[in-house]
């Protein structure tokens, strides 16, 4: 049952929402396959980080006092992929070797990829790997942030509620949790595969200052993700999102997960969903 | 053998302010570093797959953090994290196993360890090492800190009896000879790791004494093993005999196999024997001793197994 909070709104996307998409088309058209549903509802999410939040220096991707985003729904790679090409962390070229041999792109991130902060994949290891990396941060006096990208269905895995208690012991205020909630996984939705709700709870029950946005709005992403508070919890954000956002086709169908047998037809009716309305 | 690790990890720590321990709901001593050095010293919850990764965090941003816990919960739970957060990432994390093999047997097989060392070398990227005694894990931790990339330590319970010498030097991934044989002697060549290496030595003593040769090679590093050594002492070698608390599948003696095929270019190896754990779990409670003794790895085991193979093999004492 969604309540009003987890509403997304149907507003079209803009152009630059639009050419991110591209860059994942481009990888698409090239692979004839890929992730392609959790790439897509969260590029929004990554955009606002890397647009409007996170600190960092595309030609010196390793600057110790970087903000760090790590992408631990590391199948969701295309968007990230996407907003580092755009960076040109990598070029934008490479979208289209995505999984073929010889490409640094594969089907899940690694971090040898620059601008790549983790290797993720395997689920639930991003929020301890962010943790470590914020409790550094603190150690090492540097004003780094974390931001760590969970899937929601990720949150199965047992690994980030322990990862989640250690985060509010050591009250890592310097690290923000964003669940991307689009509410599907492989199997169907999450609610029956394993059901997560209340969400909310959870995440305020383990000691997080947890708030919940539309995680395709632009303005209540940056608020969520600038929000400065003294109170020292760590942060969750709830991202309510939409499985396969910016493709009629693919939006809250979960077989859109992952997509074998793109073809030129597809890559067409892709790009057509992504012209201008 | 413990309480060399936390002695000499303190000292360093007080040195080198990348040196973080992370110990496992255990205090092994060193709770005075949480106010003397608050930000090097963490005594976290029961959460292994967390702390794995937290670790290879911290490591991704320069620090050498050192996981202390029993071998079996440290190498067992959070094996994916190992896999994947810090070894294929190369990431700085010391991995120091508690009572590796048969030292918790008097808590049955949920503790005890006898795999570690198969399937930590079976891991990419890792560096796998049974110090022999206190002495040699005083000789080693100073080497960890240079060192690039990963590396779990079993340690023994107990580090005596000292065998190890200070006049062998001590370098990782370079196994020590001990014990030499007679020039131009038929010998046979015992190969022991951790634990075993102090009983290698008896036995070699006693098998010299009613006439069996012995040259004994410690191999403290399992990975990256010292081929080169193992293959240069065996060649004159009319046997060699592994040595290994773990089991047989894919452990020290597997290793050892493996370097000599490896290191053999087609010529052919020197016949081997492998003693070490079968292929089960242990059922069986008591201590380390009484489990060396019930499994065969007791001095006076090795004694026998090499006179017993000396003599099948028709081999002519000197």
């Amino acid at each position: 049952m969604h309540t009003d909070s987890q509403i997304v709104s149907a507003q079209p996307l803009d152009a630059r929402s639009r050419q991110l998409r591209r860059h994942i088309v481009t990888a698409l058209e090239g692979a004839g396959k890929g992730h392609v549903g959790s790439a897509l509802s969260a590029v929004e999410i990554l955009r606002v980080l890397y647009d409007d939040i996170m600190t960092y220096r595309v030609s010196e991707p390793a600057w110790p006092d970087r903000d760090r985003c790590i992408l631990s729904k590391g199948h969701g790679c295309l968007a990230l992929y996407a907003i580092l090409a755009d960076k040109g962390f990598i070029d934008v070229q490479e979208m289209s070797g995505y999984t073929s041999t010889g490409s640094r792109l594969g089907g899940c991130s690694e971090s040898m990829v620059p601008g790549v902060e983790a290797t993720t994949g395997a689920l639930g290891h991003g929020l301890p790997v962010g943790a470590g990396m914020a409790l550094a941060a603190r150690i090492q006096g540097r004003p780094s942030k974390v931001f760590v990208v969970l899937g929601d269905a990720e949150l199965d895995e047992g690994s980030n509620w322990e990862a989640a208690l250690f985060v509010n012991k050591h009250r890592l205020s310097n690290l923000i949790v964003i669940v991307d909630r689009n509410r599907l996984q492989i199997a169907g939705p999450t609610e029956e595969v394993m059901p997560l709700e209340p969400l909310k709870e959870k995440w305020m029950a383990f000691g997080f200052h947890t708030v919940e946005v539309d995680g395709h709005d632009l303005a209540q992403l940056r608020r969520a993700f600038e929000n400065e508070r003294s109170t020292g919890a760590p942060k969750a954000v709830i991202c309510h999102t939409v499985k396969g956002k910016g493709f009629p086709f693919a939006e809250n169908d979960h077989n859109w997960h992952w997509k074998g047998g793109i073809d030129a037809a597809w890559v067409e009716k892709m790009n057509l969903a992504l012209e201008e309305k | 053998m413990l309480f060399a690790f936390r002695d000499m990890v303190y000292e360093m720590a007080k040195k080198d302010k990348r040196i973080v321990l992370i110990c496992v709901d255990q205090d092994i001593g060193l709770a005075k570093m949480a106010d003397e050095m608050p930000n090097q010293y963490f005594m976290e919850g029961i959460s292994e797959a967390n702390i794995t990764g937290v670790a290879s965090g911290l490591a991704a941003d320069g620090l050498i953090p050192h996981i202390v816990n029993h071998a079996s919960f440290l190498t067992r739970r959070p094996f994916e994290q190992i896999i994947l957060d810090t070894c294929l990432q190369e990431r700085n994390v010391r991995f120091i196993g508690m009572g590796g093999g048969l030292a918790t047997a008097h808590l049955g097989p949920t503790h005890t360890v006898i795999e570690d060392l198969s399937v930590m070398r079976a891991v990419p990227a890792m560096t796998v090492i049974a110090p022999c005694d206190a002495d040699e894990m005083r000789r080693l931790l100073p080497l960890t800190v240079p060192w690039a990339g990963p590396i779990y330590v079993r340690l023994a319970r107990y580090g005596k009896p000292i065998v190890s010498r200070e006049e062998d030097g001590f370098a990782i991934g370079k196994a020590i000879l001990l014990r030499q044989a007679p020039a131009n002697a038929k010998h046979v060549l015992l190969i022991s790791t951790g634990a075993m290496t102090n009983r290698a030595v008896a036995a070699a003593n006693e098998l010299a004494a009613s006439g069996t040769e012995c040259a004994v090679l410690h191999v403290h590093t399992i990975k990256p093993i010292d081929r080169d050594a193992i293959c240069a002492h065996a060649s004159d070698a009319s046997l060699v005999v592994t040595l290994e608390e773990n089991v047989l599948s894919g452990g020290f003696g597997s290793a050892c196999v493996e370097a000599l095929v490896d290191g053999s270019d087609l010529r052919p190896i020197p016949p081997v024997h492998r003693i070490g754990l079968p292929d089960r779990f242990v059922h069986e409670y008591g201590t380390q001793e009484s489990l060396f003794e019930a499994f065969g790895l007791e001095t006076h085991h090795i004694v026998k197994t090499v006179t017993e193979c000396v003599q099948r093999m028709g081999i002519r004492r000197n």
